[in-house]
């Protein structure tokens, strides 16, 4: 992590107090594609916006919603490789966490060693901070479904409903209308495709998005097939 | 003479109904010679878990203070504590992480999980689990312990039956070896908590 020649960080502060290194990887994640979640009390839904380059882009084999574990899922705003990046060290920590325990970890504990992990680049030597904001979604194991937002900076917040990126502004004012603490999953993934649709560029079809939920019945975590996606688009209109 | 047999120690842990009992002879020997009489090998990790450690005492007291580090961090860390089935597999993983240098200790885990339901697990000194819905022993006199585990034991007693079974098969396997014995403590753990006892026995 940061070469011996670069013991020193590339993140300091300004005379106002402000870290602008996380200030503009915040920037990059504003200018991301849009990501939201929805908490509802029988589970949690995840979506994001996956608009790529051209029309000639393979969408089938672009991932931006992945599992962690069984039980959790990640969906990101931002520099997609950074993101890889953090998938692969989330999934490693929950593997060990297994390993030392024989059980799986919570959600938030998976929030915590994420978040961690991304503090760690804001302070070590001769790296920059991850250009992206995480959605992390779950089911803890006392069934309580979770939703969190970790930053570059390396807070980490829970919500009951948010969005990142492009149009978080105006993905936040619906959801702030639209959430109800008793909301059930099958509303929330409709709401989070209302949510999604508001903002979209051009139209919204079951290849340009991709979902991803976890049910407290199972806790697992699964990613919606464009079959499944276009259901409950159809069922929308 | 093995190292784990160097200090002496006798461990035995049984179930009950809804309960389960460990109990460990106190003597701290350096082989033939006794230096005390009142030696802990019996842990409180919480209220619903103990751990025997039966080896090297200065191994003893290395993984008391270890496992209870352990733990508190992770109460700490996940807001919640430990399941029994847990610890013991965080001990294994300990144990087996010095696989090639290992703390000699044999250690056994007693306690109730959530729902107050007995565990019991035993390992060796490089973190082989067994789990066991009867009885686990460890230590020096483990042939004699399992003669009378086996011999003594019925499934599903109340604690004071548990405790005069689990008793008696102690005191008398620690009789029969050299190396322990010179006094016993026993606990019984139940939902309601926990009932510590010091054993009157020959202290030779």
């Amino acid at each position: 992590m940061g070469d011996s020649a670069y013991s020193f960080s590339l993140t300091t502060f300004s005379r106002t107090g402000k870290l602008l290194q996380i200030e503009y990887a915040l920037n990059a994640v504003a200018n991301g594609r849009t990501s939201l979640g929805i908490c509802a009390k029988d589970g949690v839904v995840i979506a994001t916006d996956k608009k790529l380059a051209s029309i000639l882009v393979d969408t089938d084999q672009v991932s931006k919603v992945e599992p962690i574990t069984e039980s959790s899922g990640f969906v990101y705003s931002g520099v997609g490789p950074d993101y890889r990046v953090l998938v692969r060290k989330a999934r490693k920590s929950a593997q060990k966490y297994f390993r030392m325990y024989r059980e799986h970890e919570p959600v938030s504990q998976l929030v915590k060693t994420t978040a961690s992990v991304m503090q760690e680049y804001t302070q070590s030597g001769g790296v920059r901070p991850f250009g992206v904001s995480l959605l992390v979604a779950g089911v803890d194991p006392d069934l309580t479904p979770r939703l969190y937002q970790v930053d570059p900076s390396g807070t980490y917040i829970g919500w009951k409903a948010t969005a990142i990126g492009k149009n978080h502004v105006n993905a936040k004012n619906f959801l702030e209308k639209r959430y109800q603490d008793d909301m059930e999953l099958e509303d929330a993934v409709h709401t989070a495709l209302l949510t999604l649709r508001e903002g979209f560029e051009g139209e919204m079809t079951s290849s340009n998005i991709e979902v991803g939920v976890v049910s407290i019945t199972d806790g697992n975590f699964r990613i919606l097939t464009p079959e499944q996606i276009q259901d409950y688009l159809d069922e929308a209109n | 003479m093995s190292i784990l047999e160097y200090n002496g120690a006798a461990i035995i842990a049984m179930t009950g109904k809804e309960c389960v009992a460990i109990a460990s002879d106190t003597r701290l020997g350096a082989q033939a010679q006794t230096v005390s009489c009142d030696f802990r090998k019996v842990f409180k990790i919480d209220d619903k878990l103990f751990v025997g450690l039966a080896g090297l005492a200065t191994d003893v007291t290395t993984l008391e203070n270890t496992l209870k580090f352990r733990r508190s961090l992770y109460e700490l860390r996940e807001e919640r504590s430990m399941t029994p089935k847990v610890f013991s597999n965080v001990l294994s993983n300990l144990l087996y992480e010095k696989r090639f240098g290992p703390y000699f200790i044999e250690p056994i885990v007693a306690g109730l999980d959530d729902t107050n339901k007995p565990f019991l697990s035993g390992m060796d000194l490089i973190g082989a689990p067994v789990y066991t819905d009867d009885f686990v022993v460890s230590g020096t006199a483990t042939a004699n312990m399992y003669g009378m585990c086996e011999t003594l034991y019925q499934k599903d007693m109340e604690p004071e039956e548990l405790f005069e079974t689990i008793s008696q098969a102690l005191l008398a396997s620690v009789d029969r070896d050299a190396l322990s014995g010179w006094g016993a403590e026993v606990h019984i753990i139940t939902k309601e908590g926990v009932t510590s006892r010091q054993l009157k026995g020959r202290m030779d």
